[in-house]
Order: structure tokens, then C-alpha cells, then sequence
């Protein structure tokens, strides 16, 4: 809301430069934009073009003598309006105008030039407001201009102005009176009155025109009838004030329509009396109705709108915009004016709909039906008065509003302890006076009559806050609440966890769980619907992830494309599925490696299947599920990965993650992914930490290398050995695998380290090697492993 | 014969000491001590001595061979040390060459700001509690105060997914579960970092961003109470010397509501880019808990009150960490996230 500081100061007495003021409502709540002048430049003088003549060099400059009292000043001017005897405003050698444009004395094409004469652009206001003829060229003052005056002053438009972005609960802050009151509030001054004199003739409107209301979202509709109306140019304070507030003026009618909404923050709708006829029905729109707006648009209505109409057809979009069909124009005689007060929240959902205004903004906000009264005949006195309208007797009413004031109490103590201070009982009820409520006390309860215009005040606690705004918050001293000692409680696990995997190299992102709908049932063979969005922002990021693998890649490829190659991630976050109807939202543990994982000279190591594997075990040994877990791959796995690198994570024999390397259709490079879903996992059984006494008798190693079929996996043959050699083996490794040379086709040699050792007594050679002869005839019987010499 | 010991000494010592490796010394003392050696030969022409000579010329023999032997020994040392240190000094490196660059992980500064928050409020005992981010209609606004249709609902404009569920606007959300969970309806004290999502995005705002809520609800908790529990807040995370401001405002589910301002960290409040040249910086949104709220979510408004704050995380960790587009955060390049590889300055 912009706030005009001329408009105001017709209702309050104050005498403060903008900043000051708009400093001081933001103490209160009611913060600022900006706060400026409405023409920001300096030495600005009323001139007098005494001289015009073509310049010699040029076909469209001209070199002008101009009086402004006290010298005559060589001004070149380029302006084609520029003429002998015009008054103008001049920008004097020094002046600064908006955009940090420097007036400087000059010499343009060999004519000295000591100032501008300036467009009304020039002076920093936006085109919409610009005239024709302002638009052409420099802006022209009447004859009757004072020469050497301050031209700002003249036009009246030495103006100060204050963008305030208002709280959605002060919709009473939407017009001039109730900055007013607030001002008043602040500076402790008094609020005037409102001008609704004006004089009405003998006809009475209630004869030719009728109201009908067949709505509940319409709960109060006033009309009244002004005859005979001059269309004509709106006299210059309204114009101005229009501007500073950012309306563009139009012509006097259209304009005391906005200037009151502007004032009293109730909007009016002007009908052309003649064209509309002799009643108003007020009504839900029918499916599919169809209405001209005043902006010559065909608009398709729904029963979500309210609709004005003539009790045939719509002539107007309630709260949000007039039809065309009876706009006021040119030739417009008579005017039918409505104020109305319709439901804020149909408003709001019809002009999300079709267009924001003005109007539309103060419904949806709730307005005061005091006011809508006021209003009405506030527009009758400034249109008798600058439109020369015959005001027709009486108004037609359809009111089912409340108009009474709310009474709240509240006790003295109840604000001192939620304030946590105590504010001096003669204070509270100064900030009740200065805010010109009403009140009474009755021990220590304080009776307040808030006056309607104050809409958001309805229990003690907007009062205590009313106090604790206007008393001074800043007066409040913070202190600690007074609680009882407990420690608190956190989610060290996920923690862990993230430092865990920092600790192993990875840098931790932070993606976005939207993802495009194409990726969002990918890297999964779980059974779910994707959850997309009603109304996404772009269709990039219309789905919510199930896995956080898309999310992952997103970032890998970024990094890719700027040549970040080296990339080893992880995150912890949600994925979303539905399930049988249900939503399920988990928490994931999504890891992504790719290029290289360190690096040194003649020490680089790639990131492979078995480097994310090694990730993979690490964070589930330390989070105590050793010897409770295996990789599997003897299931069906995700299309998008690599079918013969990868594995799902089996804890408890329930598969919780899968680690591998992406489907070179997934991911060009070698990417390696790692996803657990952390809920799945967690709830496993782990095992506690606990010391296991270890053996203090030596240990024997004994190294074995079989032949075997290519295809059969490690995990298989040490399962083998691991059963003929009973507990005393206590350690197995496989350290080479080997194809080749010396090993037949479709064969492999794979190689095992393993430990004997008893917590009882020192082994024998003897009995370690009986273990080991049996491994190997085991190993030959069941797999048929042949022992590599 | 003592004579001929005595060279043979002589000799030998002045061999051993010439004796340049390990092998020469060896040499040395075969040719001395060994089987054949001179001393050994000696010892076997002892047979022609007298019976008084023997035992005389016998320790004698066996003096020079100890001495030799000790001789021996200590050269050795010398030799091998000498070619200890010329193998170490063969092995020498240029210790100037790059090292294996054992890959370092990194903590996003997101999550780093939420490590920090929850530190300081765990230790005034608070519990950290977590929440849907597909959120319920309901738990999102109702709850809060914000019915359907509400004007405020405007400032938060939603991912729904359907008529019901959202993507969550806001942690408050979480102040609605935590009181309605609480089945005895006894005191709470929370925090709820998490992330949160508006149909908002442009070079300042990021559709998806974090927010913490704190919500706490007890007998007799007035204002001064949520601006003293601020100002620790604040201090810890952006600096003991900040200033504080609050400014009434407006949100639905609390009454009276503040804004909360703090003096630029960057300019100490003279005025700069970040702060607008305001000297101050909006972080926080805060108040005391609106009796519906609590009616709603089972609380007796007559017996408890409470207060709220919220704050966004991304502002937060530019501020800490003074990053300059909050892009940044989303993007999560390697040459960004590797920056944060190491502890916070305590």
C-alpha cells in the first residue's frame, strides 16, 4: 500500500518526513518498501521561454533565452513543443534528477546550454501516468505559473510517499483513514472527519431502482443514483494522489471511484445508470456463463463466482472487475454507484482466477460494513462536487451485515504475563486511547469496544498485542523461561551415519526431491505409484522421488558438465511411493561414485563395483550388522543398472539397499550407486559391542588357490571351506583371482589365505593340515575346485 | 714365539681397521682367526713348546684372538652403519612431490547450520522431533489456524498433490503433530529442522529450502521469555555481539507475532549490501502461540501458553558461510561442496 503523505494529512495533523514516518510504522508492525519523495530532483525552477530559436547546426534542437526571475539563462532545448512564451520547468546547472543524471553547464553543437527543461518523465514518473501530450514531449505549465516558484509545488505534486507491505490480517490498513488512525495512534493525535455533506434532489432512488440478493457471499449491497454527471479531467489533487498511490487516472468519474477506495478503503463500482436499467440481482454464476469484462475479454464464469446482474444476464464480476456492457463512458449521464461488501474468500479464488486489483485485494482482506456506508456517500460528495452530479434522495439497501461493535475484556495481569513485563495499568490504557478504542474498567478487567474497522482484533491476545505494539516491544526485556532441567533428545544415528560417510570420502549434497515423472519410478523394483504434482512449476520437477538415485545422477551430470569428473556424493533424505493408497515417505541413505577416488603419482585408484561394495560394508560393520549381511544378485534387479555388477544388500535376510553400477543406457561413464532405505535397515537387529576374548595362542596361515568354474562365486566356495573346516578356521581372504595363462578356458584360479587358530591351546601343524587335506577333498567332492599347484 | 704373536697382532689390527666392507672384515678374520689362520696356526705349533711355555703362550694366543675378535666387532659396527646409511640415503625422496590425496569427504552447509541449532537448543533441552514432508491439509494449515481460504495461505502458495496432502509450506506443521502426539497434554520442548516447499522460485528464493520451527509450551511463558530464548539463539549461531529487533507482525498461528531482526553481521549494522543498507537482516518469524492453536491441538489456553519460532537455513548458512547465491546450495558442485570439508571455528 502506498501511502501519499498529502492524502493523509487531510485526516491527521502530522509533521514528519516520510522516512521518520514510515520508520515509526514499522515499530508498530507495518513494514516499509521505500520511502521517497514522489519527484526526486533538485533545482527545479518555473521558467519562462522568452526566446525560441531553431539552432543553426541542427534540424531539431532549438536554443531558447529563459527568465526565471532572477537571470536569463541560454537553455538548447530539443523538445518539438518548445515555443516563445511557454512555461516550463527548468532543471538549473547542478540539479540531480532521477536516475543519477547530473544537470551540467554545456555547449551542445557550439550553443551553450546552462540547464534542462524537463518532461514530466524526465522527472522520474512512470509512462502509464504520462498525458498525451507529456508523453510528446516537455511538459507545459499554464500561463498563470509563478516564473522562479518551485514547479513541484505548482503541480502539486510535492508529494512524499511510503510503500508499506502490509500484514494480511490489516486489511483496515488499506486505506488513507486507517493509516490515519494508526498515525494517530503512533503520534498520539486525533483522527477528522470525513467530508459526506452534499446536497440531494427530490427523486428518490428507491423508485426506479431495485437490489435483489440471492447469494450468502453477499451480505451487505448499497446503491445509490448521482444524475446528470460532467465527464470531464479530474482536478489536479486527485490526479496526484491517484499517482502517488499508483493509479493511473482516467477521468473524474473513474477517478472518485478509486480515489474513495483509496480513502476509505471500501471499493465502489460505477454502472451507466441508462444502460443498466432498473435493477441489480445479485447471484452464484451458472457453469460456463459468459461475461464481458470492462477489458473487453470474454470470461467463462464457474458457480464459484459471484456475479452481478441485471436479472437477466452478467453485467460484472463481483469484487474483481466491472462488465463491459455498462461501463461508465464518455457519454455516460447517469450513475448508478454500488458498495457492496462480498465474501473475501470467493473473491480471492475468482480473481486468482481471472485478475488481481485494488478492489479485489480489499475484499479478500474483509472489509468494514460501516464503512461501505461511508463510502457510498463519500463518492456522492466528490462527485456533486467535481463532476457536478445531482444526488438522487435516499439508498437502496440490502444489509445483512453486523455492524456492531465487538466488546473484548481483558484483565491487566493477563497482558503483563504473556508480555512477561508489566506495563503500567495508566500505560495500557493510554495505548487503548491513542488507538481510539473505546473501553471501561472494572477492577482489573478492561471492557475494550474495538470499532469495526479493526476486523482482526476478536480476542484478549490481539489486545495484548495491540500493547505490546504500541507500548513499545522494544521495551520488553528477553529472559529465559524458568523450565525444568531435562536434556534433550536427538537423532544421533542419522548423524553418525553422515559422518561415517564423510569420514570415507564422500561429499554430502543436498538435491531436490522433485524430480521429472520419467525418472521417478526408476532404480527400484519395489511395487508403488509415483505421487505427482496437481500443479508443478515445470514438468522438470513434477514428481516426488522414490528413489533418491535420480536426484543423485542430476547432480553427477551437472558436475560432469563442468568437467567436475571426480565425483563421490551421498545424501540422506526422503523418498516418496504410495502404496495400497497409503503414502509412504522413507528415509534413504543414496551414495554416487564416479572417476577417481584418490589419486597419487603412480597411485590412482578408480572408483569400481568393489570400492562402493567396500563403502557399502563399511557403514554396515559400523553400524553393527557384521556378519548379518550379504550381497545377492540372484533376484530380479532394476533395469537401470549394470545386470552383472550389481547387488542387492540382504540384512536379516530381508533386502534393505542395492549397491552397483549404473546401465551404460543410465549413465555413460562408470557410475557406481549405493541406495538404503535407512528405516528398512534400521530396524534390524544389530549386534551389541561387546569384547570377545581373543585367542593368546598363536595362529597358523595356510594359503590354498583352486581351479574352479569361472562362473562360480566366491561367497560359494568360502561358504564350502568355511563348513569343512569346522571353528578352528577363524579368518578366510581371498587375495587373487586369476584368468589366463596356465588356466584353462571357462576357468579361473582363485586363491584363499586362511587363519587356524584355538582361544585353548597352541594348534599343531599336524592338526592344521588334517583341516586343510579336508578342505581340499571337500572343496574337489562338492564344487569340484581342483587345487592349483 | 711372543714375538711372533705380537706381529701377528699388529698386522691383524691394522687390517681390521683398514678394512673398507663388511667382506674385507670377514676376510680379515678368516685369515686371522679361522681355521687356517695365523693365530690358529700358532696354536697348533704349541705341541713343540715345553710343558712351563704352553699355558703361557695359550692365554697369550687367546688374549690376541679376544682382542682381535672386540676389534672385530667394532669396525663391523662402524661398516654397517656406514652402509645403513648409504642405502638410506640411496632411498631418498623428493619429499616436494605431490601427495596420495586421500579423498576427504565434506559436510553440506545446510545440514551443518542444523548440527549447530540442534547443539544449542539440545543443550537447553529441547528434543529434536522430525515430521512429514508430505503433509496433510490438516497438520500444514488447519491446525494452525489457517483455515481454507485463508489470505494467508497466499503467502505460502502449495504443492498439493492432492486436495488434502501437500508438500509442506512450513516445519510449523510439526507443531501441530508434536502437541496432538503429546497425549498427556503436558509441557513440550521442541526443535524441527527439515526441509520445505513453496511454488516460489527465482534467484532468491529455491522451491525446496530448510526451515527449523521451535515450538515450547508451558505454564507462564510470556514474550521476554521467547526474546531471551532468541538472543541466545541468535549469539551462538551469528556472533555474540548481535543485536536483536523485534517487530510486530502478523502470522496465524501466533498471537502477538514478531519479526525478528538482527544487526547486519557483515557491517555491524553501518549499512552494506548484504543488509540492505538497513543495518539489519530478517531471519526470523516468532510469537506467542494463538489459543486456537492450542484449543485445537488439545491444550487448555487458560491453563498454558507458549511460544513459536521459525527460521530458514539456507539464509542462515549464506550468512555463516557468506555464499552468494543461494543456488548454490541446490546445485551441489564439487568445486562448492568441497569447501566444506573441515570443522566449524569453534
Amino acid at each position: 500500500m502506498k501511502l501519499s503523505k498529502n492524502f493523509v494529512k487531510d485526516y491527521i495533523d502530522i509533521d514528519v518526513d516520510i522516512k521518520t514516518l514510515a520508520e515509526d510504522m514499522t515499530r508498530v508492525g507495518n513494514e516499509y518498501d521505500s520511502a521517497e519523495k514522489l519527484i526526486n530532483a533538485t533545482k527545479l525552477i518555473i521558467g519562462e521561454v522568452l526566446e525560441c530559436e531553431d539552432h543553426p547546426d541542427s534540424d531539431h534542437l532549438h536554443v531558447c533565452k529563459v527568465d526565471i526571475g532572477s537571470e536569463v539563462l541560454d537553455i538548447v532545448c530539443g523538445a518539438p513543443n518548445v515555443r516563445k512564451g511557454l512555461k516550463v520547468i527548468l532543471a538549473q546547472v547542478g540539479a540531480e534528477l532521477p536516475g543519477d543524471f547530473k544537470i551540467k553547464k554545456g555547449s551542445i553543437r557550439g550553443k551553450e546550454s546552462n540547464g534542462m527543461i524537463c518532461s514530466i518523465a524526465e522527472l522520474g514518473l512512470e509512462s502509464k501516468f504520462l498525458t498525451e501530450a507529456d508523453k510528446e514531449g516537455i511538459h507545459e505549465l499554464p500561463a498563470d505559473a509563478p516564473v522562479g516558484g518551485d514547479p513541484i509545488a505548482f503541480i502539486g505534486m510535492d508529494d512524499e510517499i511510503a510503500d508499506f507491505e502490509l500484514t494480511a490480517n490489516r486489511g483496515d490498513l488499506l486505506s488513507i483513514l486507517g493509516m490515519a488512525y494508526e498515525l494517530g495512534a503512533i503520534y498520539d493525535k486525533p483522527v477528522k472527519e470525513i467530508d459526506l455533506k452534499h446536497n440531494e434532489i427530490e427523486e428518490d432512488v428507491n423508485d426506479s431502482f431495485k437490489v435483489e440478493v440471492e447469494t450468502e457471499n453477499c451480505n451487505l449491497f448499497l446503491a445509490k443514483k448521482a444524475l446528470n454527471v460532467t465527464i470531464k479531467e479530474s482536478p489536479a489533487f486527485i490526479k496526484n494522489r491517484l499517482i502517488a498511490s499508483g493509479i493511473r487516472p482516467i477521468n473524474n468519474v473513474v477517478d472518485i471511484s478509486n480515489y474513495v477506495m483509496l480513502e476509505v478503503g471500501q471499493p465502489l463500482h460505477f454502472y451507466d445508470a441508462d444502460r443498466l436499467g432498473d435493477k441489480i440481482l445479485v447471484r452464484m454464476a451458472k457453469k460456463d456463463e459468459k461475461l464481458t469484462t470492462l477489458d473487453n475479454i470474454e470470461r467463462t464464469l464457474d458457480e464459484e463466482d459471484i456475479v452481478i446482474t441485471n436479472g437477466i444476464e452478467a453485467i460484472g464480476l463481483a469484487g474483481v472487475m466491472g462488465g463491459l456492457s455498462t461501463e461508465v463512458e464518455e457519454d455516460t449521464k447517469n450513475i448508478i454507484i454500488e458498495a457492496a461488501v462480498f465474501d473475501g474468500v470467493k473473491i480471492r479464488c475468482t480473481s486468482k482466477r481471472i485478475v488481481r486489483s485494488e478492489a479485489s485485494n480489499r475484499f479478500e482482506k474483509g472489509l468494514d460494513p460501516n464503512r461501505t456506508y461511508m463510502a457510498i456517500e463519500r463518492a456522492c460528495t466528490l462527485l456533486e462536487k467535481y463532476a457536478d452530479a445531482k444526488i438522487a434522495k435516499g439508498i437502496v439497501v440490502y444489509d445483512n451485515a453486523d455492524k456492531e461493535a465487538k466488546k473484548v475484556d481483558v484483565a491487566f495481569e493477563d497482558i503483563n504475563n504473556l508480555l512477561g513485563i508489566v506495563v503500567p495499568d495508566d500505560e495500557t490504557l493510554n495505548v487503548f486511547r491513542k488507538l481510539g478504542f473505546e473501553y471501561k474498567v472494572n477492577g482489573r478487567t478492561i471492557t475494550v469496544t474495538v470499532p469495526t474497522r479493526r476486523m482482526d482484533i476478536s480476542i484478549k491476545e490481539d489486545l495484548i498485542e495491540e500493547v505490546g505494539r504500541i507500548y513499545g516491544v522494544d521495551n520488553i526485556e528477553g529472559k529465559l523461561p524458568v523450565l525444568s532441567t531435562r536434556t534433550g533428545k536427538y537423532d544421533k544415528t542419522t548423524r553418525e551415519i553422515r559422518n561415517k560417510m564423510i569420514g570415507l570420502g564422500l561429499n554430502e549434497t543436498m538435491s531436490y526431491i522433485l524430480v521429472n515423472d520419467k525418472d521417478a519410478d526408476k532404480f527400484t523394483t519395489d511395487s508403488f505409484e509415483t505421487i505427482k504434482l496437481l500443479d508443478p512449476l515445470t514438468e522438470e520437477r513434477n514428481t516426488l522421488r522414490y528413489s533418491m538415485i535420480p536426484s543423485l545422477l542430476k547432480i553427477y551430470e551437472y558436475n560432469l558438465d563442468r568437467t567436475n569428473r571426480d565425483v563421490s556424493i551421498f545424501e540422506i533424505g526422503k523418498g516418496f511411493g504410495k502404496v495400497k493408497d497409503e503414502y509412504i515417505e522413507e528415509q534413504k541413505l543414496c551414495a554416487l561414485m564416479s572417476g577417481k577416488y584418490y589419486e597419487g603419482i603412480g597411485n590412482t585408484k578408480n572408483v569400481d563395483f568393489y570400492m562402493i561394495k567396500g563403502v557399502a560394508e563399511e557403514l554396515l560393520d559400523f553400524l553393527g550388522y557384521s556378519g548379518r549381511y550379504s550381497f545377492v544378485n540372484d533376484k530380479q534387479l532394476p533395469k537401470e543398472f549394470h545386470p552383472g555388477q550389481t547387488a542387492l544388500i540382504s540384512v536379516n535376510n530381508d533386502i534393505v539397499g542395492i549397491i552397483g553400477k549404473l546401465h551404460p543406457n543410465t549413465a555413460k561413464e562408470d557410475v557406481f550407486v549405493m541406495e538404503i532405505n535407512l528405516e528398512k535397515l534400521l530396524s534390524k537387529k544389530v549386534g551389541k559391542m561387546k569384547y570377545k576374548e581373543f585367542s593368546k595362542f598363536p595362529s597358523i596361515k595356510k594359503d590354498v588357490a583352486f581351479i574352479v568354474d569361472k562362473n562360480l562365486e566366491s561367497a560359494i566356495i568360502e561358504k564350502q571351506i568355511k563348513k569343512s573346516a569346522g571353528n578352528l578356521l577363524t579368518n578366510i581372504e581371498v587375495f587373487d583371482v586369476y584368468t589366463g595363462e596356465h588356466v584353462e578356458e571357462g576357468k579361473k584360479s582363485i586363491a584363499y589365505s586362511l587363519t587356524f587358530s584355538d582361544s585353548k591351546k597352541t594348534l599343531t601343524d599336524d592338526e592344521v593340515t588334517a583341516i586343510f587335506n579336508k578342505v581340499i577333498a571337500d572343496a574337489d567332492k562338492t564344487l569340484g575346485a581342483i587345487l592349483r599347484n | 714365539m711372543k714375538e711372533q704373536i705380537a706381529k701377528i697382532k699388529e698386522s691383524a689390527i691394522c687390517e681390521i681397521e683398514n678394512a673398507k666392507t663388511l667382506q674385507e672384515l670377514n676376510d680379515v678374520r678368516v685369515k686371522y682367526s679361522g681355521k687356517k689362520g695365523e693365530l690358529t696356526a700358532v696354536l697348533k705349533g704349541m705341541k713343540d713348546l715345553t710343558a712351563e711355555e704352553r699355558p703361557v703362550i695359550g692365554a697369550l694366543v687367546n688374549e690376541v684372538r679376544d682382542a682381535l675378535e672386540n676389534k672385530i666387532k667394532e669396525c663391523e659396527e662402524v661398516l654397517k652403519e656406514q652402509a645403513l646409511n648409504e642405502k638410506l640415503e640411496k632411498e631418498k625422496i623428493d619429499i616436494t612431490l605431490p601427495s596420495v590425496k586421500i579423498k576427504r569427504g565434506s559436510k553440506h552447509p545446510i545440514n551443518r547450520v542444523i548440527e549447530e541449532i540442534e547443539d544449542i537448543f539440545v543443550s537447553m533441552g529441547y528434543d529434536v522431533v522430525d515430521g512429514p514432508e508430505l503433509e496433510t491439509d490438516e497438520y500444514c494449515f488447519e491446525r494452525l489456524n489457517l483455515p481454507k481460504g485463508h489470505p494467508a495461505r497466499d503467502m505460502q502458495d502449495s504443492f498439493y498433490v492432492d486436495p488434502e496432502h501437500l508438500l509442506r509450506t512450513q516445519t510449523s506443521a510439526v507443531q501441530a503433530r508434536v502437541m496432538m502426539a503429546n497425549e498427556e497434554k503436558s509441557p513440550i520442548r521442541v526443535i524441527c529442522p527439515g526441509k520445505t516447499y513453496r511454488r516460489d522460485d527465482d534467484a532468491t528464493h529455491s522451491h525446496q529450502f530448510g526451515q527449523v520451527e521451535g515450538l515450547v509450551i508451558d505454564k507462564n511463558i510470556s514474550l521476554a521469555d521467547l526474546k531471551g530464548t532468541l538472543e541466545v539463539f541468535v549469539r551462538k549461531m551469528l556472533g555474540e555481539n548481535s543485536k536483536l529487533r523485534f517487530r510486530p507482525s502478523y502470522f496465524p498461528f501466533t498471537e502477538p507475532s514478531y519479526e525478528v531482526n538482527v544487526s547486519c553481521f557483515k557491517c555491524g549494522g553501518k549499512g552494506c549490501n548484504i543488509c540492505k543498507q538497513t543495518g539489519w537482516i530478517e531471519i526470523l518469524g516468532s510469537g506467542m502461540v494463538h489459543p486456537n492453536v492450542l484449543k485445537m491441538n488439545g491444550y487448555d489456553p487458560d491453563k498454558y501458553t507458549g511460544f513459536a519460532f521459525g527460521t530458514g537455513l539456507d539464509r542462515l548458512a549464506m550468512f555463516k558461510y557468506g555464499i552468494t547465491d543461494i543456488r548454490y546450495l541446490y546445485t551441489n558442485d564439487v568445486r562448492f561442496l568441497n569447501q566444506f570439508d573441515r570443522k566449524d571455528v569453534d
